[in-house]
């Protein structure tokens, strides 16, 4: 198998790009995939704490590329998977430490050795988010169900046209079924509709991945973790597996009305 | 308007977002579009009469595709000279 790296953008900030990269990365390690991530967003670190991996860096994507270190010293191998690796960004650096043909030939020096090679970009469509798509073989474009994400999401979709990266493709990210049985979020279909590009997961809105993110542990690794579930069947789309859409009509019934008086929906 | 009559959120969004995102695709505003109608009215009037009333210029969208569509109604007159 060729190793493929994937660009993860949204435009807009918040979104879920890191849990996204997180997830992902994780989901293909539990797959037996070799992979590695590389936090994109110099200055903002936040990949590292979302793994679990704050506590063992030591280099950083820039001191790679200054020479102060290999490339192998940067990668942070996973606490749980052998074969998954972090390339932390730095925290004190800024964005114009890195260029475009930095990350290419990083990648190019990761590819034989990896299946898959996740990149963070930060929000914005300046120079942080150029650096993460120019090595890209494909884009995956996150965004929520809500106006101003789903208009970031379209002009990065534009910018990427321009810039004739392929099609990306999209994850709808915090869909809430309940909200939309009530018309009052846009519905998967809406936003595919808008934005007219392929879809390849539409993540509910789930507290448990806050959770997993507290614990520096994504909540691919909790069997019944409901957007758990959607990211490991989006990696398996990544992998060429045709996996059928989940089910997201808003459970109903006795236990959700008691839930509901409860307080805890 | 009452709280009943009104429209569920989500579908003044995506109306919202469709419209938006045309502009935001083609970096054409409102303002624009209308002074190409404009100009387009002043143009077609030279060769044939048209009701400048009943003209409509939109930007409509089939997926990626942006497409800019022009509904130009002949006045009466004018066909009957033309026929």
């Amino acid at each position: 198998m060729t190793s493929q790296v994937i660009t993860v953008t949204s435009g807009k900030g918040g979104v879920g790009k890191t849990t996204a990269v997180a997830n992902l990365a994780t989901a293909l390690a539990m797959d037996g995939k070799r992979v590695v991530c590389i936090d994109g967003d110099i200055g903002l670190r936040n990949l590292d704490v979302v793994m679990g991996l704050e506590n063992r860096i030591v280099y950083d994507i820039v001191d790679v590329i200054e020479g102060r270190c290999k490339l192998k010293q940067a990668m942070i191998r996973d606490k749980h998977y052998q074969e998954m690796y972090l390339i932390p960004a730095a925290q004190t650096r800024d964005k114009n430490a890195v260029s475009p043909s930095d990350m290419v030939r990083i990648c190019k020096d990761l590819r034989p050795d990896t299946d898959f090679i996740i990149i963070d970009s930060p929000a914005g469509i300046e120079r942080g988010f150029r650096n993460a798509i120019a090595a890209a073989d494909s884009v995956l474009v996150v965004t929520n169900p809500e106006v101003s994400a789903v208009r970031d999401a379209d002009r990065v979709v534009g910018i990427l046209e321009a810039e004739e990266k392929g099609n990306p493709s999209l994850i709808i990210n915090r869909l809430n079924p309940a909200l939309v049985k009530n018309n009052d979020m846009l519905s998967a279909e809406d936003v595919l509709d808008l934005l007219g590009i392929h879809l390849v997961g539409i993540v509910p809105e789930d507290e448990t991945v806050i959770i997993g993110s507290n614990r520096g542990t994504p909540i691919v690794t909790d069997g019944k973790s409901r957007a758990g579930q959607a990211f490991r069947n989006i990696a398996k789309r990544l992998q060429g597996v045709d996996v059928p859409f989940m089910d997201l009509a808003p459970q109903s019934g006795l236990w959700n009305a008691i839930q509901r008086l409860a307080g805890r929906k | 308007m009452g709280f009943f009559t009104r429209k569920r959120s989500a579908t003044s969004a995506k109306e919202r977002l469709q419209l938006v995102l045309v502009h935001d695709r083609t970096d054409l505003t409102p303002g624009q579009l209308e002074s190409l109608k404009d100009d387009l009215i002043k143009a077609i009037s030279q060769y044939i009469e048209i009701d400048p009333e009943a003209v409509r210029i939109e930007l409509e969208k089939d997926g990626r595709e942006q497409r800019l569509v022009a509904d130009i109604p002949l006045k009466s007159s004018s066909r009957h000279r033309a026929g």
